[in-house]
């Protein structure tokens, strides 16, 4: 495939209202109108999706998995910072 | 020595004057539609493995995949759907010969899609009006492949130098098929009470207006040649026609019945 010219997009669906978007996967188009089309025809044709979002890959600024253990280690022994200590009511989902 | 007569083959020559399968297959204005999207479909899906990159190939096997879910559940309304879709010949189609136009470059195919997209939107809304359930559904689907080919149209014709060109060849070849799109098709409602001028206005009004912002000169030459005058709709077509279905219909026919 000649896609390798067109830049990279990283694409964001939302399965449903009330939800948040999630990263799906990403895809080559010419610009954002044709990303947002060619997101549509690859992420959403079984239905999984009220909204979308592509966003250019270039943009993205990720942390650098060097850094992992200063950025993520300090968190893994504070487990009290769970919030554990109350009951999930009945009938809230997406919780 | 007499013989009863034998009883008809399958594939054999129809006595003289009579049409072969004019009796059996359904008089419908719904069949030409059908074979609209049956046409076009076979021909999207040639594309597959040869796309020019890979989220296109999706976006036209997507397109190719709801017109064949038109075309079945048109079929569907008229009789068994395998056997309208693989066991008439040629001149037993009604499809217009926009549809079965070869896939050619990028720009012919886009064109062709343009074409016929914007046509059956207009169609399909008119016939959601007029109450078609399949057409209420599948309007929205026609919206889609309409959008998708205006926005090529745009990014071809007002691209390079060199799809530029490519679009405009493709414009002015597959313009004197587009005129038989409007020829009325007689018959029961919703398809007979289809305002086929309206069709035609919306539709002019559409392309022109997609074609100039896309740089594109609309043709004057005229929308049929001397020989294509409304003629896909009565069953003759052109010479590609024939290899493309006899490349859908080989499999079908080698092995009635056969399934998986």
């Amino acid at each position: 495939m000649s896609g390798t010219d067109w830049p990279l997009w990283e694409v964001f669906v939302r399965s449903r209202r009330g939800l948040s978007h999630t990263h799906a996967g990403s895809l080559h188009a010419p610009d954002a109108a044709m990303a947002l089309r060619n997101a549509r025809d690859l992420y959403t044709r079984r239905s999984e999706g009220v909204s979308v979002w592509v966003v250019p890959s270039q943009q993205i600024t990720a942390s650098s998995p060097d850094e992992k253990d200063p950025f993520f280690e300090p968190a893994a022994d504070k487990p009290y910072r769970h919030p554990t200590f109350y009951e999930v009511p009945e009938g809230v989902r997406n919780l | 020595m007499t013989r009863p007569d034998p009883a008809p083959r399958p594939g054999a020559p129809a006595a003289p004057g009579t049409r072969p399968g004019a009796a059996t297959w359904p008089d419908s204005p719904l069949l030409a539609l059908a074979d609209d999207a049956l046409v076009l479909s076979h021909r999207l899906g040639e594309w597959a493995g040869h796309a020019p990159v890979l989220e296109e190939e999706l976006a036209l096997a997507n397109i190719a995949l709801d017109l064949l879910g038109q075309a079945r559940a048109l079929y569907s309304e008229l009789g068994d759907e395998d056997e309208l879709a693989y066991l008439r010949t040629e001149r037993a189609f009604r499809n217009c010969q926009l549809v079965e136009q070869p896939n050619g470059d990028f720009a012919r195919t886009v064109i062709r899609q343009f074409f016929f997209s914007a046509y059956q939107e207009l169609l399909y809304g008119q016939l959601a009006e007029l109450g078609h359930p399949l057409a209420t559904k599948a309007v929205k689907e026609t919206e889609y492949h309409r959008d998708h080919a205006e926005h090529w149209t745009l990014r071809l014709g007002d691209g390079t130098e060199e799809s530029h060109a490519r679009a405009q060849q493709a414009v002015d070849a597959l313009w004197r098929y587009t005129g038989e799109l409007f020829q009325p098709l007689e018959g029961p409602e919703p398809v007979g009470a289809v305002d086929w001028t309206a069709l035609r206005e919306g539709w002019t009004e559409r392309i022109t207006a997609t074609l100039g912002a896309a740089t594109l000169t609309v043709p004057e030459t005229p929308q049929r040649g001397a020989w294509t005058a409304g003629a896909g709709r009565q069953g003759l077509h052109t010479e590609s026609f024939g290899r493309m279905l006899a490349e859908m219909q080989h499999l079908h026919r080698s092995h009635p019945g056969a399934s998986w």
